[in-house]
């Protein structure tokens, strides 16, 4: 690479580390203008700066406990649906042997709530009778409305434990619909709060409920397909026939083989059947979500429910059931804001001893590499803009926060982030050590360099992404920290302070090896000295190892052009002798 | 000018030259006293101090208080239970929140009615009750999962840019050196063990393999042609490696604790306790630890790993011929 080459690309590299930055810069500005969300201070967590406590208690019928492993499960699954929303470092416990505490920072919206407490019992019932939600005899319908099926003061009995008029054959047998069930379903009044919270249904009866809007009621055979039985949830837009993709959200499911296999023989036999009995209900809680016509027989375990979905709905949905539905239902007891659990003054003292550090980490600098220290400055102060940049931008985009042990990672970042440079540095050297003058040094000394600092991030990099994909909480947290710094390591790295140092090569007071640029000919070069021949790489074999490894970097040699080239190099050595 | 530099020239050149790996048995001997020792501490100890989050606790909450000083609490707390440091939170307008380790239900009442009398309400107003913990066994067992796989990766990856499993070996030993000695200052200081704590005890996991990373792919480098030589051999190459990246490794390390070591000096001497101690005195100990063993453990235990092999000591049999 010419000299005018290396100031092309290294203008380059500079260049596209000021759009990034710039562009992150103008992302948040914009969202900043058009979302709330959005700001230049990044949020906080709830150590730093306290939020909201929910206490949930399980919605029990009389006589019914809960029991720990129920609780256990419930606060395992609630922690997931809480970590699936973002990387907010939200905490889940038990009080009592009842209560699950949940606490979150900034203010949940309704959203979040439902997330939270809903057990999300996802079922698939086939439709035997439908009809609009008011009470279907219109003579006496307002006092049924009024009375709705509570006239004995009791939870009202949507289940059919009559016996069915003949034994029905499958679960479309309109045989499970008895003159009881049919008076009942006639009376029902969607208008009305028909349900208890929590009411927990026989899965093997057929059920009476309405659709979650409160315009269509149904009679519904037993439940065929469970929530239990989906392997995986997402939310998305409908993709029109023509595959462009429409307005409207919908929850995508994919079975599990068992899930498959009944979903399979459900379509199959609904697809036949006449209007309205073609129909399966998707219900969640107990209400109808949407209950489709079966277009076709569906065997490849994929559905997709659509609804009054918007995004978040659908995002809601989607994370309830990838992670099971809950045990028991809950509502929420108490909502009330707790304060920081670290006082302000942990962060100020956390900012001051990070800023103590870097001073201390540059005047290092400076005491060994001289004028390379204004290098890693400059290096430090583009990673401390990124690093606020993209925490920051994740935060709005993300809902990342940053908590004290997030703070400190920060922190300690800053020493991994100046290896970086430190590696490179005394490749540099090496290169120098070797007679070259300080561009070629520069360029060698990369090459090297760079191989050695990809390696090492690699390793920071599979953590970060190992421990982000499998764990949850805190943990969590810390990995999205870490991948975060590692990334803007190499990009700093790359973008600014290798292309500083091809700039500053050219300078004179670098390139003539002045005694304060750090790369001082004098004292670095091993001039005249000659080792003790075990160690001494000497300078035929130490120009020909340069090339080898950075030959290497581009592809590897194979063993027989090895042994081909140290032949070589053998009989050189015996003919000089 | 810099003495340092000057070290850094001769050790580049061979002229100065640490024997790190010819004295290997020194430091595994005493590789295998620290660990023996990090693993009786907490034996001797009775184990480790976890703290609420893993455990649970008491959890009291004091309503109607017209102040909402944490100090109050922490007075009292330490009046029934001295040394008990309590998390004090304020809920709503007029409450106050006291966690606490778990106490009997005796301690419990005295606490109840001396954060009662401490915010001047009645003792109705302070109800107690046990909390679970937040950081639950489902939180350590995704995190030990996790850990596993990522050990597994890296292994692979490592395998796979060095060519050799042996390097993979070495730099795991010396991760367990790593952790374990942690884990031994730990239970000797005392110190409790909080989710502060194991993320910076995960950051030294990252650490330490960083570290010898970077000095495996200086010696990767130099081993490269070491079984065509007819004068170096594989374990003079490691040592070669190791002594050129002596300069690096030293500055890495005190570049990386300075910072660490800020955090705790502030956390510890100016705040006396808290978040910021318990996670910086994990990494100060992490990272000292991960670059010693970097160069003590894992270069010399790759070279000894290294140099029975075939090719290697077959080539300087037919060069002595």
């Amino acid at each position: 690479m010419s000299a005018s080459n290396n100031v092309k690309s290294a203008r380059k590299s500079l260049t596209w580390l000021l759009v990034i930055i710039l562009g992150l810069t103008g992302l948040i500005a914009v969202g900043s203008l058009s979302d709330e969300n959005a700001s230049f201070t990044p949020k906080l967590a709830l150590d730093l700066q306290g939020g909201t406590q929910v206490i949930l208690s399980p919605l029990l019928l009389d006589g019914q406990a809960v029991t720990s492993e129920q609780l256990d499960q419930a606060v395992s699954i609630i922690r997931q649906r809480v970590d699936a929303s973002g990387v907010s470092e939200s905490q889940v416990t038990t009080q009592g042997d009842r209560n699950i505490i949940v606490s979150i920072p900034g203010v949940p919206d309704e959203n979040t709530l439902a997330l939270i407490k809903a057990s999300a019992k996802l079922e698939f019932r086939a439709v035997l009778v439908t009809s609009a939600g008011a009470p279907s005899s219109s003579i006496d319908g307002g006092d049924q409305a009024v009375d709705g099926g509570n006239t004995d003061g009791s939870a009202p009995d949507e289940q059919a434990p009559n016996v069915p008029n003949a034994s029905p054959t499958d679960p479309s047998d309109l045989n499970w619909v008895s003159p009881e069930l049919q008076a009942e379903f006639d009376a029902l009044d969607c208008a009305s709060s028909f349900r208890e919270p929590g009411q927990v249904d026989d899965p093997t009866v057929p059920l009476i409920t309405c659709d979650v809007t409160g315009t269509q009621k149904f009679i519904l055979g037993p439940v065929e397909v469970e929530g239990a039985n989906i392997s995986d949830a997402s939310n998305g837009t409908v993709q029109s026939q023509t595959g462009a993709s429409t307005n409207t959200w919908a929850v995508n499911l994919d079975f599990d083989s068992l899930g498959s296999q009944a979903f399979a023989d459900v379509t199959q036999r609904l697809f036949p059947l006449a209007a309205p009995r073609n129909q399966f209900a998707i219900t969640l809680d107990g209400f109808v979500i949407t209950a489709p016509a079966t277009q076709a027989v569906i065997t490849n375990g994929s559905a997709q429910i659509t609804g009054n979905f918007d995004r978040d709905s659908s995002k809601v949905l989607a994370d309830q059931l990838k992670y099971g539905s809950l045990p028991i239902g809950f509502e929420v007891q108490s909502q009330e804001n707790i304060s920081a659990s670290l006082g302000s003054e942990q962060l100020t003292n956390g900012i001051i001893a990070a800023v103590i550090g870097m001073i201390l980490v540059i005047a290092y600098s400076v005491f060994q590499y001289r004028g390379l220290a204004i290098v890693t400055l400059g290096s430090l102060i583009v990673f401390a803009i990124l690093v606020y940049l993209v925490v920051a931008f994740l935060s709005w985009r993300q809902g990342f926060r940053l908590s004290l042990a997030g703070v400190t990672g920060l922190i300690v970042s800053i020493g991994i982030t100046v290896d970086s440079f430190i590696v490179f540095f005394e490749r540099v050297r090496d290169e120098i050590r070797e007679g070259r003058p300080l561009e070629t040094a520069v360029e060698n000394g990369w090459r090297k360099g760079i191989r050695t600092i990809l390696a090492s991030d690699m390793v920071s990099f599979t953590a970060a992404v190992t421990l982000f994909l499998l764990t949850v909480g805190n943990v969590r947290g810390f990995a999205f920290t870490l991948g975060l710094t590692t990334l803007i390591d190499l990009i700093v790295v790359v973008l600014f302070t290798y292309p500083l140092l091809q700039l500053l090569a050219r300078t004179r007071f670098f390139s003539s090896g002045h005694p304060w640029s750090g790369f001082d000919s004098k004292s670095l070069k091993a001039s005249g000295y000659v080792g003790r021949g075990e160690f001494r790489v000497s300078e035929s074999l130490a120009s020909g190892k340069a090339d080898k490894a950075s030959k290497e970097a581009e592809k590897r040699q194979t063993i027989a052009e090895r042994k081909a080239q140290a032949a070589i190099a053998d009989a050189q050595r015996k003919s000089e002798n | 000018m810099s003495k340092l530099k000057e070290l850094g020239n001769d050790l580049y050149s061979g002229k100065v030259s640490y024997d790190f790996v010819g004295r290997r048995k020194l430091w595994y001997s005493i590789a295998i006293a620290v660990v023996f020792l990090s693993i009786l501490a907490p034996v001797v100890k009775g184990g480790f101090n976890f703290g609420i989050e893993f455990r649970g606790g008491s959890e009291f909450r004091i309503d109607g208080v017209s102040s909402l000083s944490q100090s109050l609490a922490r007075d009292a707390v330490q009046s029934v239970e001295p040394g008990v440091e309590p998390l004090i939170t304020t809920v709503g307008l007029d409450s106050v929140r006291v966690q606490t380790e778990q106490l009997d239900d005796v301690t419990s009442e005295e606490m109840r009615i001396a954060l009662a009398s401490a915010y001047q309400v009645d003792s109705s107003l302070v109800t107690s009750s046990f909390i679970g913990a937040n950081w639950g066994a489902d939180v350590t067992e995704k995190a030990l999962i996790g850990l596993m796989v990522f050990l597994v990766l890296v292994s692979l990856f490592m395998a796979l840019y060095f060519r050799t499993i042996k390097m993979s070996l070495a730099a795991l030993v010396a991760l367990l050196h790593d952790m374990v000695l942690t884990l031994g200052i730990y239970a000797l200081s005392g110190f409790e063990i909080t989710p502060a704590a194991v993320i910076g005890f995960l950051t030294i996991l990252g650490y330490s393999l960083y570290d010898t990373v970077v000095i495996f792919d200086r010696i990767r480098e130099n081993t490269l042609d070491v079984e065509f030589s007819e004068t170096k051999t594989f374990s003079s190459q490691v040592n070669m490696a190791i002594n050129q990246t002596i300069v690096r490794s030293v500055n890495t390390s005190i570049v990386g604790v300075l910072p660490i070591a800020s955090i705790l000096f502030i956390g510890a001497v100016i705040l006396g306790t808290g978040t910021l101690r318990d996670i910086s005195l994990a990494l100060f100990v992490g990272v000292v630890v991960g670059t010693y063993s970097s160069v003590f453990l894992a270069g010399p235990l790759y070279a000894h790993l290294r140099e029975g092999e075939a090719k290697f000591t077959s080539e300087k049999v037919t060069a002595k011929i």
